[in-house]
């Protein structure tokens, strides 16, 4: 069986989160990696250290996550699908340069392993406190997109979407599992070549000396031309005109910026996925993601079989947030808990989206234990 | 035979009068007129490009 | 003319935002001459900058330019090279970017001795912003964050160079105009990572906080405290006291990371 390129001797395979992340960026194309070893993100490294070589790719460890930040958007100015992986103090590090890649659009992705934190926090203990770091963690405005898989298999195919994400809308991409998604064993399925959609960042449409990075005539998506293939073009971190150029006029500068949260507003039902279960009669709505979606549907399940009508609703894209999705719940239940391994974020978007219509409740765990199934069928039993 | 006169050409939207042209010309050539360096003698000039290499600005321009 | 620039400016850019008397204009026309003596492809041919005046320079020229964040040029650049080894890259900027919030990737760059060239255009000082000392400002020079004389003592930016490996390194000034695109073309010509260290003037920020009178005193200063390395080996150490060393100061051929990396690459595809 192949993956891309990449021979696997079997369709069916035991691997490490980590491991099929690394994997599914292969199956979308990438083949630039730059990285600094943080725990409990390594295996992304190592695994790309091992099989870029394979595909003729290029891997390069740098001196340290801004480096490899800054090495993975001049790679991808040269047309190649490039990937980062670290964890909390990393994407600390790698904020300005995720900015410079935001007004800059240049797709990329990376991936956060989250641990506990604030700091060095908990190296080898898992968290969920880094999803408002991924839409705020750079300093301005711009756009976020940020997935967060609950599984192995989940983390090979939300990679394989960040990458056409990130292609499709110009924009990096995070993939965010918290520590127990990224290092834990489970079975994975291959798909074939061709069997999951790969999208590829569209070519520029114009002669080389017509053409303008930032050109809105097409769209709010201006094609990105690659470094090295004929076409020559500015980029630069500054505010910009169309043409690349720094530019400090007003008009410009207030549409460039609304155009790079419009470009991911207005396909948010693009982005946006999500996992409803048992959600059509539920009256006590778990809303979770990562791991603790786990805990979450045996919970719900323990109580359904209580005879209390529970449902979850699964977070799969972080950012853009599932608004409607949410608004929507708090329309016919009766009560949403939040559990998340945080001292409370998503219960915050949560909240804001269900406009008071319903109590909103959370279950806050930052000790580098998991949030348990019999904690959050506690809840259910109290809220109920 | 008729030895031809370099020709100096200054672009005055160019020139920011930092003088380096005027004191490193071996034959005082240029002066400063306002805001601008101009030629003054170019009868003297010698065509050694020293301002055309030495000028920041891209605004002087020496042809023989 | 001597040499025509046109070729390699994107029209309607000039004139440039650098200060009167600044020296970088000098630097970038000899830039474009080794370029252009080199007969480099412009398509290929990718400048990378981070932030601060001289950083400014990759926007006026015709080529792929890259203005990054600051101090982060060489990251950039690394990602261009690996992923692209057949673009010619150079990367651009000042003291403050390079050697200072730029410190760590450009003492990597050297170690890795990979295929580029880093065109440090060194006025001591960080002019962009106003005027602060940065870490190649001499000891009790005035700056804006260094009122009373400046207690830091400052690097040697091509003894930090040779010390982290860099196979190729040269040091000009502004003064010597002539001699730029000479250092420039032979860096560009090495394979390997090339320094060129090119000690620049500052009349706005540096000049006028310490005493320099014009920009024409600040060229004389290039002239009089540079001495030819090859002069230098026969001068006592009085007579170097105070000066500073120009020319081709350290020259070695090792192996290339870029190219080091493709054999690996080339050895594993083939015992697949």
């Amino acid at each position: 069986m192949t993956s891309e390129g990449v021979n696997v001797s079997t369709r069916v395979a035991f691997l490490q989160g980590n491991e099929a992340c690394a994997f599914g960026a292969l199956y979308a194309g990438c083949r630039f990696f730059a990285g600094y070893p943080i725990t409990p993100s390594t295996e992304v490294a190592e695994a790309m250290a091992r099989e870029l070589p394979k595909i003729g790719g290029a891997f390069i460890q740098m001196e340290d996550e801004i480096a490899a930040m800054a090495a993975v958007i001049g790679a991808s100015l040269t047309g190649a699908k490039s990937l980062t992986a670290t964890s909390g103090p990393g994407f600390s590090l790698k904020q300005e340069n995720i900015g410079y890649a935001c007004i800059a659009e240049i797709p990329c992705v990376i991936i956060n392993v989250m641990r506990g934190g604030p700091s060095t926090g908990m190296p080898t203990g898992p968290s969920q406190s880094d999803v408002m770091q991924a839409k705020w963690g750079t300093h301005g405005d711009h756009p976020a997109i940020c997935l967060v898989p609950a599984s192995v298999q989940e983390l090979f195919t939300e990679t394989v979407r960040a990458f056409n994400l990130s292609e499709k809308y110009r924009t990096p991409v995070t993939v965010m599992p918290d520590e127990i998604v990224g290092h834990m064993r489970e079975r994975i399925v291959f798909p074939e070549p061709g069997e999951l959609e790969v999208v590829n960042r569209t070519s520029p449409l114009v002669r080389p000396q017509d053409y303008k990075p930032y050109d809105t005539s097409f769209g709010d998506i201006p094609p990105l031309a690659a470094f090295g293939s004929g076409y020559r073009f500015h980029v630069t971190g500054l505010n910009k005109a169309q043409d690349g150029f720094p530019t400090t006029r007003a008009e410009l500068v207030q549409a460039e910026e609304e155009r790079h949260i419009r470009k991911i507003e207005n396909a948010i039902d693009d982005i946006v996925t999500y996992e409803d279960y048992l959600l059509d009669d539920a009256e006590v709505v778990v809303v979770a993601f990562g791991s603790i979606s786990r805990s979450a549907r045996h919970a719900v399940n323990e109580a359904r079989n209580n005879g209390i009508k529970a449902g979850l609703f699964r977070i799969i894209t972080f950012w853009p947030f599932p608004e409607r999705q949410i608004r929507a719940l708090a329309q016919y239940c009766k009560t949403i808990i939040v559990p998340e391994m945080n001292l409370g974020m998503t219960i915050h978007e949560v909240r804001r989206c269900a406009e008071g219509r319903v109590p909103v409740s959370g279950i806050f765990r930052v000790d580098g234990e998991p949030i348990s199934p019999r904690e959050i069928f506690a809840r259910i039993q109290e809220v109920r | 035979m008729e030895k031809r006169q370099p020709k100096i050409e200054i672009n005055e939207k160019y020139c920011k009068a930092c003088h380096i042209c005027i004191e490193f010309c071996p034959t005082k050539v240029l002066e400063m007129r306002g805001f601008t360096a101009v030629v003054k003698n170019p009868d003297a000039c010698i065509a050694c490009m020293q301002c055309e290499l030495r000028c920041p600005d891209f605004a002087i321009t020496v042809t023989k | 003319m001597a040499f025509d620039y046109d070729k390699y400016i994107r029209p309607g850019k000039l004139p440039h935002i650098w200060c009167p008397g600044c020296g970088h204009g000098i630097v970038m026309k000899g830039l474009i001459r080794a370029i252009d003596a080199l007969s480099l492809d412009k398509d290929m041919t990718a400048i990378v900058s981070g932030i601060g005046c001289a950083s400014r320079l990759p926007g006026y020229l015709d080529f792929c330019t890259l203005h990054t964040t600051h101090g982060r040029a060489v990251g950039f650049a690394t990602g261009i090279k690996m992923a692209k080894p057949e673009m010619n890259v150079i990367c651009v900027g000042g003291d403050g970017d390079g050697v200072a919030i730029g410190g760590n990737h450009f003492i990597h760059a050297c170690r890795r001795n990979i295929d580029m060239t880093y065109l440090i255009m060194n006025n001591n000082i960080y002019g962009m912003t106003g005027g602060q000392f940065s870490p190649t400002t001499p000891y009790g020079a005035k700056a804006s964050t260094t009122p009373y004389g400046n207690p830091d003592p400052p690097f040697d930016i091509a003894k930090l160079a040779i010390g982290a490996g860099a196979t190729f390194v040269a040091r000009g000034t502004a003064f010597h105009a002539a001699q730029i695109d000479k250092l420039l073309a032979e860096a560009m010509r090495h394979k390997g990572f090339s320094v060129v260290e090119i000690l620049d003037s500052c009349p706005t920020a540096y000049g006028r906080r310490n005493k320099f009178k014009s920009v024409v005193e600040m060229m004389n200063e290039l002239k009089d405290t540079a001495v030819p390395v090859t002069a230098a080996e026969k001068m006592s150490p009085e007579q170097l006291s105070g000066k500073v060393l120009t020319g081709v100061l350290y020259k070695e051929d090792k192996p290339e990371y870029v190219e080091s990396y493709r054999k690996l690459v080339a050895r594993v595809q083939e015992s697949k």
